[in-house]
């Protein structure tokens, strides 16, 4: 059995396409800051600080972990960094959650970010290194082909990604965070942009941002304010290519849940959370991780978007805070996802608070889907 | 009938400053940047003689100002006149400089029309030769917030045992596979370990170029690898083989692509050929039916 965790201060930047008025220190320290608040502390109260954030390549800072610590208030403490690409946000959560799991510290800060705005990510992700044999065009251009799988496994209709998109931008209207705020938003406006990477269109797709995002993470005898306890956690991961792998619905997606449902006493997520922060960077893949994650039955997850659901007055609510589609920092936005669970059961989500939450999971995922991190949080002492 | 007509007093207007004016422009020629203080206590810059407020004259308090100051509104001249300050496109700008109350009307040069807005942070650029004159300030220029990192690596690659093997094969027209000893799935391109079981490979299996889309992105973005916008990238499955490769599909227009769909790849004339997946120019339909995935 591992000690008790639990979430006691959550710390968010705005999010959006460029901050030109702080570097990335003061960009990490302002999330930070921010996380202490909630929680009633200072870094003196901290131990050890976790950092996390996706590829070098993306702002060409090398180590940034050595760069950032003076601004994380780390001078003296444990200092490491964490890099699981796109799901590293939620990687770093879960080391930070080991330290405090396994009775290394009392408290760990742990600390997320990108600052997309310093550089082009489809590029850092496109750099065509001698002798490939194989063609990947960004992101967009890797994850496309999946959503056309899974659209001709299910027969879903082509507009169940543009639902999606709607609902987490609706969603994001309610969260002061959120980068992409689009009033009125409906199925008109987003049928009306291009598509980049077909089938996948404009608004189809999460933004670039430049953010941050910071969580104090504490023992059970450190708890200071309102707890989210850590109720279950898991990582898991998978070649990206290997034989009969489900590029669809990767194994490593199911193993991962499996896991974490086991250890929160979990066997019907979608009758048993309240809410999920799911990392949907593209919108059809809120019906692919539905299937994925077990909120559905293989082939029924569109279903389940296009029945409404996921929406905010829904069964089992997806993305309130606007998820990934509305602000992708990209390192951060894993983190984000296990932050806004943290807030739901915390009863502090503002006005995309979903009411009465007491469970709720956060999901990041990254890679060409390979690399899963996911952590169910709730109200109640586990 | 047209004729030019040009009016200049000889020699320009001899101005005199007053004692106002005549400071605030002392102050310009060592480079140096004051207000006056009016009896309500408001810093004017420019200095007036009288206060626009009230109409009586300004105390003889001069207060250091800027030198940085604040745009507050402005106007972009892309095609700059003879006369103006900059031969490149500026902006005119009302900046209040710190510690001002009032703004002063300068030249931003800002580079670009989409770099102003209200609220930008700017200083002057002073001349080296300084007269006495508002000119004295060449232009006022954004202050410095952020800075271009070039960073340029140089790596020398190696493709690798396996890569290398592959490679070679290519060059001859021939897709080179291998096949796990352990779980007996075939790898393309060839490699030397299992992904799945972590076994050593070592049977090599010549594969023919011949395959199955299993899906596809139509890439609306352009790429240099791809000859034209949309182009489609695909995964295909070789024939024999049990993981698929990614490569641009052609001879077919985009829309027209299938899951499913027979290929088969189209190599550059053998003369053009090195060890490359370059010699590959895409695969494209072979007319086949349709399989069923
Ligand atoms: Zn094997």
């Amino acid at each position: 059995m591992s000690n008790r965790c639990a979430v006691i201060g959550v710390g968010q930047t705005k999010y959006q396409t460029r901050r030109l008025d702080v570097s990335i220190a003061g960009l990490v320290r302002e999330a930070a800051l921010r996380a202490l608040q909630d929680a009633g502390l200072t870094f003196a109260d901290i131990d050890a600080v976790v950092i996390g954030k996706a590829p070098d390549l993306f702002e060409g800072v090398m180590m940034p972990e050595a760069y950032l610590a003076d601004a994380l208030g780390a001078a003296g403490k444990p200092m490491m960094r964490v890099h699981t690409a796109g799901s590293v946000g939620g990687s770093t959560a879960l080391v930070g959650a080991s330290l405090i799991q396994g009775g290394v510290h009392e408290r760990v800060l742990v600390v997320a970010f990108e600052k997309q705005s310093e550089s082009n990510a489809t590029w850092a992700l496109s750099t065509h290194v001698p002798f490939s044999a194989s063609l990947v065009v960004g992101a967009g251009g890797y994850f496309a082909p999946h959503i056309r799988e899974y659209m001709r496994r299910t027969g879903a209709p082509g507009h169940i990604g543009t639902l999606v998109a709607v609902k987490d931008r609706l969603n994001a209207l309610k969260n002061p965070y959120a980068h992409l705020r689009i009033p009125g938003i409906d199925r008109k406006t987003v049928e009306a942009t291009p598509m980049l990477w077909e089938p996948i269109r404009y608004l189809e797709t999460c933004p670039s941002s430049d953010g941050a995002c910071a969580m104090v993470l504490s023992s059970e005898a450190a708890v200071t304010g309102t707890p989210a306890w850590v109720h279950g956690t898991a990582m898991r991961s998978e070649p990206i290519f290997r034989a009969g792998r489900d590029t669809v619905s990767p194994q490593a997606g199911k193993d991962c849940a499996a896991d974490v449902y086991r250890q929160a006493g979990i066997t019907d997520p979608r009758g048993e959370l309240d809410v999920a922060e799911v990392y949907v960077p593209f919108s059809w893949y809120e019906p692919m991780w539905l299937e994925n994650l077990g909120f559905a039955a293989d082939g029924e997850g569109w279903k389940l978007t296009e029945s409404g659901a996921t929406a905010l007055d829904g069964d089992i609510p997806w993305n309130a805070s606007g998820g990934v589609l509305s602000a992708n920092p990209i390192g951060a936005s894993g983190l984000i996802r296990f932050a806004e669970a943290a807030l739901q059961v915390r009863g502090r989500a503002g006005e995309h608070q979903v009411d009465g939450a007491r469970r709720a999971l956060g999901h990041a995922y990254g890679g060409g889907a390979q690399f899963f991190a996911m952590w169910i949080v709730g109200s109640e002492k586990p | 009938m047209r004729s030019e007509h040009v009016l200049e007093f000889p020699g320009g207007y001899t101005r005199t400053t007053g004692p106002v004016i005549g400071r605030f422009l002392t102050e310009l020629r060592d480079a140096r940047l004051v207000g006056v203080r009016t009896a309500q206590g408001r810093v004017l810059v420019p200095p007036l003689e009288y206060d626009p407020a009230t109409g009586e004259p300004v105390t003889g308090e001069w207060v250091p100002v800027g030198p940085a100051g604040t745009v507050e509104s402005w106007a972009w001249v892309g095609t700059p006149r003879p006369g103006h300050p900059l031969a490149t496109p500026f902006a005119w700008a009302l900046i209040r400089l710190d510690g001002a109350d009032t703004a002063l009307v300068h030249a931003v040069d800002a580079g670009s029309a989409k770099a102003m807005r209200p609220g930008l942070r700017v200083r002057p650029r002073w001349r080296a030769e300084r007269a006495g004159h508002i000119t004295d300030i060449e232009s006022f220029v954004p202050e410095v917030t952020g800075m271009v990192a070039p960073i340029r690596l140089t790596y020398q690659i190696q493709p690798g045992e396996a890569l290398s093997r592959f490679l070679a094969k290519v060059r001859d027209g021939i897709l080179l596979g291998g096949r796990c000893d352990s779980c007996h799935a075939v790898y393309v391109p060839f490699r030397s370990a299992c992904p799945q079981c972590g076994t050593p490979i070592t049977e090599e299996v010549e594969l023919p170029d011949t395959g199955t889309i299993t899906t596809f992105a139509i890439n609306n973005l352009p790429d240099p690898r791809a000859p034209e916008v949309p182009f489609v990238s695909a995964y295909i499955l070789l024939d024999g083989a049990d993981v698929p490769m990614i490569a641009l599909v052609g001879g077919v227009p985009a829309h027209e692509v299938r899951q499913g769909m027979r290929v088969r790849a189209v190599w550059v004339p053998e003369a053009e050929r090195t060890a490359s997946m370059a010699n590959i120019k895409w695969f494209a339909p072979t007319g086949e039916p349709d399989v069923e995935l």
